[in-house]
């Protein structure tokens, strides 16, 4: 719904030029005070040096596994074979990609761990890693908390003492302790109590990741749950007596009924969660989940380069949130009703 | 049909208000029954008592003779039989017209989609707006509303119809059409209890007008007599009043 613009006096078209100028005029201000500001502090600025930490082209070498003649050296495919017969007559074959470049003959004698041939490789750099262990982390904690949330707000508007106490204890507690203190809690206190159980039992432990995915799951899901109740309650009861006056179960008309309008009611309140859930998974770096707050301080530690890296960093929340917020506006739109 | 006897309701808001000081009405099937009674006399109340919108809290309302006060009545099942129409409507917003009124019956009914579907045209050209079909309820106007809202009602083949001021909150040129939707409907043969204030439509097709005041049925008659010669004074203080 845009503005109801009929309680003022009508607005000249002068009046949204001027304030438009304005604004590109504050914005260019904006750069401007940066500009200055970091050639007082004689700031070398390297942007060249970026790219490399999101995407690694680096010489890898193939180096012989046994000791003994190479006898064949031939093309499969889009693969290069080098074949070395060792002592015994077996024969161990070392594959390397069609463009990369062969550096034995055949019939030279190679000794364990020479260079029978070197290829460039391209993989992802520690910020795109990073990149997409927030964006995994995010999904997977907005999914836990969209669940936490719709299950706990129901609870929290049971008639059922127990379920209502429950999650009213739920979310007064994991919303008045700090998220980092919780995410300590999980990884050092549940952590620990849980893999030593796993391992009691003979399994293998939960990484740290599932930890923190835990964490910020339980944190969300406690604000989702009250954005979920406010919604439900927003819907007037009449839909639900229309509703139950058709014989539908409580359960069937909360699921046909009240939560597909509410759900449309509380979009902007959950994007506005999830948007700041994916800001706050900056904090699992704390337990040694390498996300992109984590990358990046890893990569100034070494390259010494925190202006350009810090920025990126920033810009890289900003796309993922951004997108989020345009999708849910997509969500909106199509669900206007 | 409908038997309540003896029924009490009290509200807390906070003070204690005795909604219904012992209310009882038989309803025979194919029967008309319209309440009128003047604003907080307790007719909406003792209305959404019969389908246990409101739980009654003493005597007895039995609908077929279940039992509808015992804790253990299916009141799903009774609900089903029992259709109801309200004052505001309450439409489902986020469905169409026509799944409106299939809604209740693939999930209540366990009909299929296309029976229901089937079911909910022929209604909606009973109710004289199959072309809308389509569309979602906030594009019709009120009475079109309240035409679709009796039909998804009538999905459900109820076997009684309660109606709770239905035309109230219509356009007065749109309490025409959604009345002589009612009036086919009990032409028809279906038993109704109305709470209404449309005395013209009480007159043409009640079989029996009851009237309200503070929780007590004051007086119970044919129209004829009920308002040709009320008996009671409250009753013809309260005629004088609206006509």
């Amino acid at each position: 719904m845009t503005q109801y613009r009929g309680l003022d006096k009508p607005k000249g078209r002068s009046f949204f030029l001027f304030w438009k100028a304005m604004f590109v005029a504050a914005m260019l201000a904006l750069v401007a005070f940066f500009w200055v500001a970091s050639s007082s502090v004689e700031y070398i600025w390297r942007w060249n040096r970026v790219p490399q930490y999101f995407w690694v082209n680096e010489a890898a070498d193939v180096r012989a596994e046994a000791e003994g003649d190479v006898t064949i050296i031939d093309r499969q495919g889009n693969e290069q074979r080098v074949v070395v017969r060792d002592a015994s007559g077996e024969e161990h074959t070392h594959l390397l990609p069609g463009e990369g470049k062969v550096l034995v003959s055949s019939g030279d004698f190679a000794y364990r761990g020479d260079v029978l041939g070197r290829y460039q490789m391209n993989r992802p750099g520690i910020l795109l890693e990073g990149l997409w262990v927030t964006l995994e982390v995010s999904v997977l904690a907005i999914i836990g908390g969209i669940v936490i949330g719709v299950v706990t707000g129901l609870c929290r508007i049971s008639i059922n003492p127990m379920l209502r106490w429950g999650a009213i204890a739920y979310i007064e507690i994991i919303r008045g302790s700090p998220l980092l203190v919780q995410i300590f809690l999980w990884y050092f206190v549940v952590g620990t109590l849980i893999n030593a159980l796993l391992e009691h039992v003979g399994l293998g432990g939960i990484s740290p990741l599932w930890y923190g995915v835990m964490a910020l799951a339980l944190f969300t899901g406690a604000y989702v749950a009250e954005i979920v109740r406010a919604g439900i309650q927003s819907v007037h009861r009449g839909q639900m007596e229309a509703a139950r006056s058709l014989g539908m179960s409580y359960a069937q008309a909360m699921r046909k009924v009240i939560l597909p309008q509410a759900f449309r009611r509380i979009m902007p309140p959950l994007a506005g969660q999830f948007i700041s859930l994916i800001k706050d998974s900056s904090l699992l770096g704390v337990i040694a989940i390498r996300e992109l707050t984590k990358a990046t301080r890893e990569v100034v530690t070494t390259s010494l380069q925190p202006f350009e890296l810090w920025i990126v960093c920033a810009v890289l929340y900003l796309v993922l949130t951004f997108t989020l917020s345009l999708f849910v506006q997509y969500l909106e739109r199509r669900a206007i009703r | 049909m409908i038997n309540a006897t003896n029924v009490h309701k009290f509200f807390y808001t906070p003070d204690k208000l005795h909604a219904l000081r012992g209310v009882s009405l038989s309803v025979a099937p194919a029967e008309v029954v319209v309440i009128i009674g003047p604003s907080g006399s307790g007719k909406s109340t003792f209305l959404r008592c019969l389908n246990r919108l409101e739980y009654a809290d003493d005597g007895a309302i039995r609908i077929e003779g279940r039992d509808i006060l015992d804790p253990d009545c299916e009141i799903n099942e009774v609900r089903a039989e029992v259709g109801m129409v309200f004052q505001s409507f309450n439409l489902f917003p986020h469905l169409t017209v026509l799944e409106n009124l299939t809604l209740a019956q693939t999930t209540v009914r366990k009909r299929g989609k296309a029976e229901a579907e089937k079911k909910g045209m022929e209604l909606l050209r009973k109710v004289g707006i199959a072309e809308k079909h389509n569309v979602y309820p906030d594009q019709l106007s009120g009475g079109q509303q309240q035409r679709v809202a009796i039909a998804r009602a009538l999905a459900m083949d109820p076997k009684a119809m309660l109606f709770d001021e239905p035309t109230s909150a219509l356009d007065p040129e749109m309490v025409g059409e959604v009345l002589d939707v009612m009036k086919n409907l009990a032409r028809e043969g279906m038993t109704m209890v109305v709470v209404t204030h449309e005395m013209g439509f009480a007159r043409e097709v009640a079989d029996r007008v009851v009237f309200m005041d503070q929780g007590s049925i004051l007086e119970v008659g044919s129209p004829d007599k009920f308002f040709t010669a009320p008996e009671h004074e409250r009753t013809k203080l309260f005629l004088s009043q609206i006509l």
